[in-house]
């Protein structure tokens, strides 16, 4: 007798591997060094016009803006998670992505819980949270730009609870970076990828990283015209939250190239 | 002068390394970049930081440099007291500022040239 299930297993067993154009760190109008034009639904436009499959909101401290932006990605077919870049109480810039909004909702309570202070729009810019309609829905009053009252390896392990995955800014940077604050990756800081600014950093950043987690270059865009200047190509089965894990686990074929 | 006469002038709280007080201290360095610390601190030296990531300990031992004083009222993480003891680095307190803990340093002496001495 001929089972059902066996021709659904030899479907699944041809599927291949394919090519997404990710870019995991971009900023919105909500972080005050990001341009006005900055909004979710100009951001989800110009990615889908580039011509990106999967990319992420982070804003810094917060993920106000995140949900407008992946309804905008259902809307305009292209993947969006919910990201943040947490600036740790060392002043390091850690870049945080997870599936759900409401898991950026969660860090963000957290993060809120230890940042301090009053952000002033005329030294830092505006903050604004904005809607699917490209309108302003508000003001955030707080000091986003601070460093959290949490380290480093707080930050990751918190992102983790959160089913999140975690990974270095900008690296090869020589402000708010991991190796210019603390002058070489902690032993045992359990990162998920280390990003770096440019493909030329590639080399120096292999010294400080050995056999560790891989490498992604992400485009940290501030204005639109940066969206798809910078990019990781990532193989994978599908464009899905949990096959970007695997992807930076390096399970089977799934890789990351840029 | 030693590291614990640079305690007793400041009036500093010692929270790991005993074990190095009697380090003679010679110059000193403040910043909080590690990379720059990394590159700049002279051996011998103590290093004036808020930076209180356990990092702070295998710097100071890279570099030979005889305590850490964390200022500001800035406090270690309990992993940067642990490898400061296992280590014999003395790390210690203070809430005065880098500039004035500094400067109390270099008017007793540590880190003026000779010239600037007389």
């Amino acid at each position: 007798m001929k089972r059902q299930g066996g021709y659904i297993w030899q479907g699944l067993g041809k599927r291949g591997m394919k090519r997404f154009d990710v870019d995991l760190h971009i900023h919105s109008c909500l972080s005050p060094c990001a341009e006005m034009d900055m909004s979710p639904k100009r951001i989800v436009e110009r990615a889908a016009e580039k011509g990106l499959d999967i990319i992420a909101i982070s804003d810094h401290n917060s993920a106000e803006n995140t949900g407008t932006a992946v309804r905008l990605g259902r809307m305009k077919g292209i993947v969006v998670f919910p990201g943040m870049e947490v600036n740790t109480r060392e002043e390091v810039h850690l870049l945080a992505v997870f599936e759900h909004v409401y898991q950026a909702l969660a860090m963000q309570e957290e993060i809120y819980r230890r940042l301090e202070g009053e952000n002033d729009p005329r030294v830092f810019g505006e903050q604004v949270v904005a809607n699917i309609h490209d309108e302003v829905e508000g003001f955030n009053e707080r000091l986003l730009i601070g460093a959290v009252d949490m380290g480093v390896e707080e930050v990751v392990d918190k992102v983790h609870e959160l089913g999140g995955l975690c990974m270095a800014s900008h690296v090869d940077r020589p402000s708010y970076s991991l190796i210019s604050q603390l002058g070489f990756i902690p032993p045992g800081l359990d990162l998920d990828g280390i990003e770096i600014s440019t493909p030329d950093a590639r080399r120096f950043v292999l010294n400080y990283v050995g056999e560790g987690p891989p490498l992604v270059c992400f485009s940290d865009s501030h204005r639109l015209e940066q969206i798809g200047s910078r990019f990781s190509t990532f193989i994978l089965e599908r464009p899905v939250f949990t096959e970007l894990i695997r992807a930076f686990r390096k399970e089977g074929e799934r890789r990351i190239e840029f | 002068m030693r590291v614990r006469d640079i305690k007793e002038m400041l009036g500093l709280e010692l929270v790991a390394g005993s074990s190095g007080l009697d380090r003679m201290v010679q110059g000193g360095y403040c910043g909080d970049l590690l990379s720059d610390v990394m590159a700049n601190a002279p051996q011998g030296g103590v290093w004036l930081t808020v930076q209180a990531h356990q990092n702070i300990v295998a710097v100071a031992v890279l570099r030979e440099l005889a305590a850490i004083i964390l200022v500001n009222g800035s406090k270690p993480d309990p992993k940067t007291i642990e490898k400061g003891e296992q280590e014999g680095i003395p790390i210690l307190l203070t809430n005065q500022g880098s500039y004035e803990a500094a400067g109390r340093l270099y008017m007793a002496g540590i880190g003026q040239t000779r010239d600037e001495a007389l």
